[in-house]
This record gives C-alpha cells, structure tokens and sequence, in this order.
C-alpha cells in the first residue's frame, strides 16, 4: 500500500507529552524477564572455554575427558559448526568469532563449549578439555599492527582499495576515501594551519546486562531461541545461516533489554547456544560473564588519527585532511571507513579529503558502538578546530558558525544535506547560559559538535483493534530506549485515542514479517512511520465499518480526531462513531478490525549535536570532575521528550566516560588485564553533573511527524568537548583519550619541564 | 563447599585447625564472596564468624578501643568516641566501595584480605593498630602492620582467626588522616593511599609522625624516613616539600591497569603533604 511520508505540519494532542513508561512499573519491580530470566524445562548449562592466549595456533582439542564427565551432555568445538559460509567473507568473520577454527585471534577467544546438566558440572568440564595450543607472536595497538614488521594475524591479507594493489600482506584490510575539491590548493590558501596526531583508546559498550540466550533445537527442525539482542529477526538470519537451518523454523523471542548500545546487534555465542542444544538434544541457557563480556564481545576500536586543517585569517576553513586508523579486532572490517565519512561532516568544506585505514589486531571482534566510529573522528577534528580558533584568535563557537554545513552544502562523505541542524545547535550554543558561566580556578571549558547519519530500514508492524476499542501494537525493532512509549504516543495520535488505550509489545520473529534490528537510531523513525502507516490503515477500515454501520457510502464517511464522522447535510443528524463504537460492532460489521504496514523507512534525517563542558581539574593528581555539561541537538520531533533527554544525557554519559577513564587495558602478554567494572571504569552516578538538555526540533521532511533518530548523535561530541575542556584547565593540549589522570599528570610535568 | 556458623571462637578455630582443603573465614564476604564467583577459585570450607557473641561490639576499654572482627565499616562511623578519637581511621574504612559494601565489610576482611590497595590499612598503621589473634594454640596480640606480607598473603597460621583490631587511646594533641586516589568518585579502588598520624607538643610543633603508604608497594610501608621529615616541624612548606620527596621516593609501585610508577610516586607525595595538614589541624595545629 502507498504510503506518503512526507512531513505535514499539524497540532499534536499526544506527540510531545510526557506520559509514564509502559514498561517501567515491571522494572522496577523486578518482574521484567531479561535474557537470563528464561529458562525451560530439561535446560542444561553452557559454558564456553576460551584462550588464555593472544594469538596461537590451536594444534589439538581432546574434549574426551570432559564428554566422559557425568552430567556432561554435549560438548562442542569449531568441527561441530562446519563452514556454511560460501566465501561470505562477513559471515565467515562472525562464525570464526563465535568459535576459533584454526587459530584463536584474541584473550577470550571461544575454542569450545559445555551443556552439562549444571553449572558446576559445566565448570568441571571445561577444565577438563585439553588444547595444545601453538602461541605466536601478538600485536594489540592499531600503530603497532602497522609496523612494516609487525606479527601477521593473516598471512592472506592484501590491503583492498590500493592502486597497484599491494604484493605483500599486512594488517591492513582495507583503505578507504572520501572527500571533494584540492587539499593541496586549499592548504596553500591557508593563513593557519593546524596539524596534529591523536588516539583513543578501546572502550566498550559497558552494557549492564550480559549476553543470555536459551537455545532448544528439535529433532524435527525446528528450532527456538529466548534471547537478550537489539535484532531478533537479524540473529534469526544469522543463525539460521551459520547452523543451516531453515529462517523460517528458527523462531525468536526478544528479551527485555539491559542496554546493548550496538553491541547486542552481533552475535557471540547464541550460535553455541543452538549448537549444543542441536548436539544434546536438550534446550541449553548461556549466560556470559561479565568477563566474558569484555574479553569477547562488543568493544569499539582503538583508532590513531592524524589531522590538518588550514583556514585563512578570519576563520574560513581552506582545506581539511585526515588520515584514521581504527582496529577491528582480528577480522578486516569497515570501521575506518565509517569514520573518515563522519570526520567533517558538520562542516562546508570546499577542499576536504579523509583516509581511513583498517586494522586487524589481537583484540576482540570490534562491534558497533552508538554512532560507531564517529566519536573517535569527532574528537580529533574537534580538537583540531579548536586548537584553530586559540590559533586565529578566535571564539570556537564563532569559528564553527562560520563553516557549518547547511541546507544544500555537499557533505564530505558526498550527499547534498537537506535541511539539517548544525547551524541551529551552534546558535543555540552561542546564546546558551552555560557559556557565560563563570569558571573558578582550576577550571576549563570545551565545546564540540557531532554528527550521525541515522538510518531508516526494512519495518513492519501490526496493529490490532480490540472489541474494547483498545489498540496492540505489534512492532519488530526491540525497545533499547522507550519505543514503546513513543510508538503508543504515535498510535494514540493517528487514531486519535488515549495513550493509556494503546499497548505495545515486542512481536516474536514468527508473528510478524522481519525488522531490521534496532540500530542506527532506526527505532522510532522506522517504527513509527510503519505504525502511522498501519494506524492509517486501520483507519480506512474503520470507515468502511461505519459506513457499514450507517449503511453510507464510505466515500461519505471522514476520519476526524478519532472518530467517524458522516460528512454531508443529508447525515446531519448522525453522531461521530468512536473507534470504540466501531470496535464493539466489528463482530457485526466485518470481523476484527486491524492495521498492517510494510515499509523501506527511507530519508533518515542526519542528525547534529553540539555540547559544552565545563570541568575542574586538579593540578597535583590530574583528577577530573565534570562540572557542568549541556547537551544541544536537533531530535526534528520530540515523539516523548523525557525519552529524548534521556538519549541526550546517556550519550554524554558514556562519551565522558570514554573521554576520562574507560579504556581497554593489555599486559605484554597480550591478556586484557580489567574485564570488569572495578577496573574498567565507567562513570558512576556519583561522577556526573546534572546534564542539562536543549531539543531543537527542525522537521525530517522524510517522515510524517518530521521525526528523526535521537539516539546516537549524542556519544559524537563528549570526547572532543571533554578534551577541549581539559586542555583548557591545564593549558596542555590533551590529545590521548581518555585524558586519564596519570596522562593529564605527564603532560603537566612536561610542560613544566619546557 | 561447607559452611558453618559457630557460635563460639573455640569452635571456629577447631573448625578451620582440622579443616583438610582450602578453608576460610567469613566476614562481611565483599572479597570473599566475591572470589568465590570466579572460576579459578575453590573452596572447602567456610567459617563465618558473625555469630559469634562480641564479635559484632566496638568495646571501650581503659587502653582504648576493641573493634570486634565482625563490626561493619558502616558502625564504626556510629560510634561517635571512636569518630572524636581516630577520625583517620574511620574515614579511611568509610572509603571502601559504597554505602551498601559498608554495610557488609569489616576492616578485620580489609587487612586479612591483604590487598596492597587496601584502604583502612594504612590508616591501621598509621595508628599504630594491633590485632588479636585466636589461634589453635591460644591468644596472642600483634601488630596490624605485620598481617600483610605480599599480595594476597597474610602471617597467620592455619586455624588463626583475628577477633579483634585494638586501638589506643590517642595522645593528647593528636590527629590522624587518611586519603586516597581514586579517578572516580567512589566504587574505585586506591590507586595510592596515605596515612599520617601525628601527635603534637604543647608549643604546636611534631613530636611524633607515622606516615604509611598503600598501593605502592607490595604491602603497607610505613616510611620512618618521612615521619622524620615532619618532627620537630609545624609543617612549614620545607617540611611539606621534604614530606613529598620522601614519600615519593619511598613508594616502590609498579605499572598496572590502575595507574602508572611516575603518577603513583608523584601523587604519594602530594597526598602525604595534604593528609598531614589535615593530621595537623586534628592535632589541634595551626
Ligand atoms: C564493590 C566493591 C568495592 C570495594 N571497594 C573497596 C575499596 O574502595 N577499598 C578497599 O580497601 N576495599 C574495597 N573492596 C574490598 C572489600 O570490600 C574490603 O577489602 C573489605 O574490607 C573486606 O571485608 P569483609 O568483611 O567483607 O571481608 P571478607 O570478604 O569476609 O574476608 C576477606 C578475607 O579476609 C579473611 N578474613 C576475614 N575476617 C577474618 C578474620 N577475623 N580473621 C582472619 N581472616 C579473616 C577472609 O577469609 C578473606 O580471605 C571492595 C569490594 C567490592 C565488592
């Protein structure tokens, strides 16, 4: 059915308030079921052994003793997961993450797994499984993998996108660029010019909830999976794929979620799941660690990243050049890529060229991670420009205004915008409160701007019309951040009824056709274009039935703040028809009253955000406190504005904590030394100011309420607005993330030594 | 794994003399417990002593204090003589983990556990803290100092069961203070911590210094060099600066996930010299 999504400026009754979550009363309560709260009857217990080792060749497993164990049930390695691949390069990655083939690549890779009939049982036989391994020499650092002399995780690597094309192997996957106009030309025009290094260092998603899955196979074929994921219908493809079994037998239920911030969009050991279920025969629960949680699933790159941007006198940028470097684990992946295409996107550049470089080290598979690889890029421009404004003289703020892109600039990665919020958000900066706060002693300020594509995607959603008049909402894209909320909001406005009469629930993958996962800030933006489409839907049934009801032509009956309403002087007399009227005669008039909608939810907007911090550093230690943060980003519209600030407020939350403390830390061994969050230190509560929020709301022509993503855009900006603040306080420029104290204390000391 | 609550200190040390595997006391369980969750971790038999009548009282006694092996950090903080007398003391226990993990964790677990980042620790030191041990064969009364000899690794004997930590009545004109490095603001753990206790003459200046430091080393040091840097002082800026060079060359850290040798000697002095000034005024200095 066509469906027109083109923006359409109307009064709102239920977009835009503030009512109470549908699922806050479970969770706080307890009565939520997260992935690890499932379980079936005659479950075993997996567990999963992993390489104590960076980089070795598995030589040999004999499992025997440990299948000999009683209580054991199954026991697994790479043999009982053959290749199905057919030189899917991708595929291949993910089922050699899932289980070492011939060589285990990273500390925590799997080599084998358990089912026994419970967790000690499962513990016992894990330390019965002998593997000879051959250890080789490691690299972890994106720098050091590049090394002309660095160990080869693959001897086989060519780097792609290299004219001739390299004749020997490296760690480099692939290199990727973007840009238009002369850098050269735009440097020689240049008064100023800006050139520096940067790194940052590996975070991870620190999601609250570990991976948890209960996997049961059936002699017959089928299969089904209770599973904690952002992508049900993307998990059932890929194990599907990796197991030979077929989509449509593979039936599975998404959990409530504790956070996945991408890291829940790839798969890790559900597979495992379903292949020690398939062996034993038995439904099999695998639950993660949370050091399993670190050492093998989910971190974001390592990334080293050179810049140079040159300018004239009064601030115009003349040229911008980088050059980034990201890890991405073992397996050549498209990190960089992503990164060198978000580097100067808030900028109108006439000159602008970015490289990005992959690079595969011994370190886990690196998954995506809200916004993938745009903070990194962020924070090195950032940082860059404003070193530029201290160069020139001139206000970061100002300088900003003066090269923000706008409606009808050519991105740097190549699309002519539309109509796009960076200038707005700068505006609003500019005459923010929080700019002209005072600053104590010991005190910086930074500010940064961030950008995220935001994307759209395959949708599909049921609406059904209950005898009550009530509405379920049947949706695909699992809830990571309130859709369901917001999804009610948007049913409640089309239909006009009460958000109270709208439930909305996470459909399983065998009662509704497939969704892309939620990622790329889709959820709400796809969802609700596919719920305004099947609400509409509805609608056109709902006017049959009150045709049928008034025995009227539809053509005479309108849809009018939800109601029926028989147009014409002829049925004056007739009272508007309630969706509940209609409702409690569907039996009469038709039957059951419901909406579908399949879409492709095209023309995501892009989404921008600009943020300010200010922090207190101590000069004798390098101790950093934030101490106030403003968050400034175009949301088109706010569908529920508290759900929106909380996007706001977690983005900067974890962007701070990348920019402060969070970082992936390796021994000489090649063994991550904190998989845990005593050591890998995220935030906590404790550690924050009150992050102040501003929605601009400047409409996505693409989608009826002028909606656009919300959820990542806000992690683009901290790292840059939190260095820039740092470097402020202290006078050094701080180019190391995160600027943790012990790097803050060196670079005091050398700046005192000269 | 067995688990018993005995209800007298005889029986618990019978229990753990005859025990044949690994065996444990248990505390408030916030080390214990936790180690327990890990793979690499077994144990046979644990004895937790929190039933034990006593065991859960702060005794004030005509030499000073008797901190019962079973009284939670959280409690010492009620006891508003032991607040007045060892404020260092207190403050340094009231530093580990969080409100909830106060409520759990004894300073008896903190010292027993013998983690080189152990708050409550250096502040014992400092104090000049002894235990009293209950062993197989009978009572004996040590110094704090003398529990941790390495990571992990404490002097006490199988079957030993520390009942309680003893305090002194301060001297007049005395103060201690405990601080520590952290990069959050709490839930961390010590990337160094010092403790200075001091007690000053009638004309205000040092007469006696104890300076400890954690995290630095494989266990407590208590510095004799920089107490020295103190007596005889009130803490004028040259003292301070002596203070600081020699807690930093005191410390004998090593670069791990929690912080580096250069950040943790540098920030060993500068704790040191503000600790002291807190001592300082809690002596009644100025
Ligand atoms: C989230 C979290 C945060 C933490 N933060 C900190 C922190 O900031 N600073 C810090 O120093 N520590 C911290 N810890 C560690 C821990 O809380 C402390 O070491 C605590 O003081 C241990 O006390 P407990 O009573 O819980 O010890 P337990 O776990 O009961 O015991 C610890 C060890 O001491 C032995 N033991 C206990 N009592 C006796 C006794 N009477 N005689 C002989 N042996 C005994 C036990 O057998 C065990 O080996 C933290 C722990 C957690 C889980």
């Amino acid at each position: 059915m066509s469906f027109d999504a083109t923006y359409k400026e109307k009064k709102l009754k239920s977009v835009g308030t503030r009512p109470l979550r549908p699922d806050g009363v479970d969770k706080v309560t307890g009565r939520a079921r997260y992935g690890a709260d499932f379980n079936m009857p005659g479950q075993l217990v997996a567990r999963v052994l992993r390489s104590p080792h960076a980089h070795a060749r598995i030589m040999r497993i004999d499992v025997s003793r440990a299948v000999a164990l009683k209580g054991v049930k199954a026991v697994i390695t790479a043999a009982d997961l053959p290749d199905l691949t057919n030189g899917n390069a991708a595929l291949y990655a993910i089922l050699d993450n899932c289980m070492a083939r011939t060589k285990a690549f990273y500390d925590g890779h799997a080599v084998a797994a358990v089912a026994a009939i419970d967790a000690k049982v499962a513990r016992e036989a894990l330390k019965l499984i002998e593997v000879e391994y051959d250890v080789l020499p490691h690299v972890v650092d994106v720098d050091a993998a590049m090394a002309p002399d660095a160990p080869l995780l693959d001897e086989n690597l060519f780097t792609q996108g290299i004219d001739p094309a390299p004749t020997t192997p490296s760690n480099v996957g692939n290199r990727s660029e973007f840009g238009h106009g002369d850098v050269e030309s735009g440097f020689a025009k240049a008064d100023v010019i800006v050139e520096r290094s940067y790194k940052t260092e590996q975070t991870h998603q620190g999601y609250i909830e570990p991976h948890a899955c209960v996997a049961s196979c059936n002699v017959d074929g089928t299969a089904e999976m209770w599973v904690c994921t952002q992508g049900h219908f993307v998990y059932r493809q890929t194990c599907a794929d990796l197991l030979g079994l077929e989509v449509s037998k593979l039936r599975v239920t998404s959990s409530e979620i504790g956070g996945g911030f991408g890291g829940k969009t790839h798969v890790w050991a559900e597979p495992l799941a379903l292949a020690l279920s398939r062996k034993a025969g038995r439904p099999v629960k695998l639950v993660m660690s949370r050091e399993e949680v670190f050492r093998a699933s989910g971190p974001t790159s390592q990334t080293s990243i050179d810049v140079k941007i040159g300018a004239t006198k009064d601030g115009k940028i003349t040229a911008a050049l980088a050059t980034l470097r990201y890890s991405s684990g073992p397996y050549a992946d498209s990190w960089a890529e992503t990164g060198a295409m978000t580097s100067f996107a808030c900028y109108d550049l006439e000159n602008v060229k970015t490289v990005g470089f992959e690079v595969i080290v011994n370190r886990p598979k690196v998954a995506a991670y809200r916004a993938p690889s745009a903070p990194m890029a962020a924070f090195a421009v950032e940082s860059a420009i404003d070193e530029l404004a201290h160069k020139i003289g001139m206000d970061s703020v100002e300088l900003r205004i003066k090269n923000a892109a706008s409606e009808g600039s050519r991105s740097s990665y190549g699309p002519i915008y539309g109509p796009i919020g960076i200038g707005p958000t700068l505006e609003a900066a500019r005459t923010h409160p929080h700019m002209s706060a005072p600053l104590g002693k010991n005190q910086g300020r930074g500010m940064a701007c961030g950008f995220w594509f935001n994307f759209g995607g395959q949708t599909c959603t049921d609406l059904n019309i209950s005898a009550d008049g009530t509405v379920t909402l049947a949706v695909g894209t699992v809830d990571v951040g309130g859709s369901r909320a917001s999804l009610s909001l948007i049913a409640a406005e089309e239909l006009g009824i009460s958000y109270d009469d709208v439930k909305a629930v996470i459909a399983d993958t065998s009662t509704l056709g497939y969704n892309d996962m939620t990622d790329g800030s889709r959820g709400t933006f796809s969802s609700s274009m596919a719920t305004i489409s099947a609400a509409r839907n509805a609608i056109v049934t709902m006017r049959e039935r009150a045709a049928l009801m008034w025995d009227i032509p539809v053509e005479d009956v309108a849809w009018e703040e939800g109601h029926a309403k028989a147009v014409g002087a002829s049925y004056d007399n007739r009272a508007p028809l309630s969706v509940k009227d209609i409702a409690a005669e569907a039996g009469n008039t038709g039957g059951p009253i419901a909406g579908h909608s399949e879409l492709v939810a095209d023309g995501a907007g892009v989404s921008f955000g600009t943020h300010i911090c200010d922090v207190e550093v101590d000069p004798e230690t390098g101790a950093t406190r934030v101490i106030r943060y403003t968050v400034i980003q175009d949301a088109g519209k706010a569908v529920h504005p508290a759900y929106v600030e909380g996007q706001y407020q977690g983005g900067a939350a974890q962007g701070i904590g990348w920019a402060l403390n969070e970082e992936y830390v390796y021994g000489a061994d090649g063994r991550l030394q904190n998989p845990g969050f005593l050591d890998y230190r995220i935030p906590v509560c404790s550690d924050l100011p009150m992050i102040d929020t501003q929605i601009l709301e400047i409409p996505n022509p693409n989608h009826p309420y002028g909606v656009r993503g919300v959820g990542e855009t806000s992690i683009v900006p901290p790292l840059a607005a939190v260095a820039n603040a740092v470097s402020d306080a202290v006078g050094v420029r701080m180019v190391h993330v995160p600027v943790s104290p012990p790097r803050i204390l060196a670079a005091l000391n050398a700046k005192a030594k000269g | 794994m067995r688990y018993e609550r005995p209800g007298t200190i005889e029986d618990a040390v019978a229990m753990l003399a005859q025990a044949s595997g690994r065996s444990f006391v248990l505390a408030g369980g916030t080390d214990l417990l936790v180690r327990m969750k890990s793979d690499d971790f077994d144990a046979d038999l644990v004895v937790d002593i929190k039933a034990i009548p006593g065991m859960d009282e702060i005794a004030e006694t005509a030499d000073g204090f008797a901190i019962g092996a079973a009284v939670s950090c959280a409690e010492l903080a009620e006891n508003s003589a032991l607040v007045s007398a060892w404020p260092g003391v207190v403050e340094a226990a009231n530093l580990i983990g969080s409100t909830q993990i106060q409520s759990r964790c004894t300073m008896t677990g903190n010292l027993c556990n013998a983690s080189p980042a152990a708050d409550s620790v250096p502040a014992l030191v400092a104090a000049d803290a002894r235990v009293r041990v209950i062993g197989p064969n009978g009572t004996r009364t040590i110094s704090a100092q003398n529990i941790p000899v390495g990571p992990g690794k404490t002097s006490l004997e199988k079957g030993d069961i520390i009942d309680a930590i003893l305090l002194a009545r301060p001297q007049p004109r005395s103060g201690d203070a405990y601080l520590r490095f952290i990069p959050r603001t709490e839930m961390d753990i010590a990337v160094v911590g010092v403790a200075v206790n001091l007690t000053l003459g009638a004309d205000g200046s040092v007469q006696t210094a104890r300076v400890a430091l954690g995290a630095v080393a494989p266990s407590v040091i208590l510095s004799e060099e920089a107490a020295r840097t103190l007596i005889g002082t009130k803490l004028e800026a040259a003292a301070l600066g002596a203070l600081e060079a020699a807690c930093s060359a005191a410390s004998i850290p090593i670069d791990d996930k929690r912080g580096t040798v250069a950040f943790r000697k540098q920030v060993a002095g500068v704790l040191a010299r503000r600790a002291a000034r807190i001592a300082y005024e809690r002596a009644g200095g100025k």
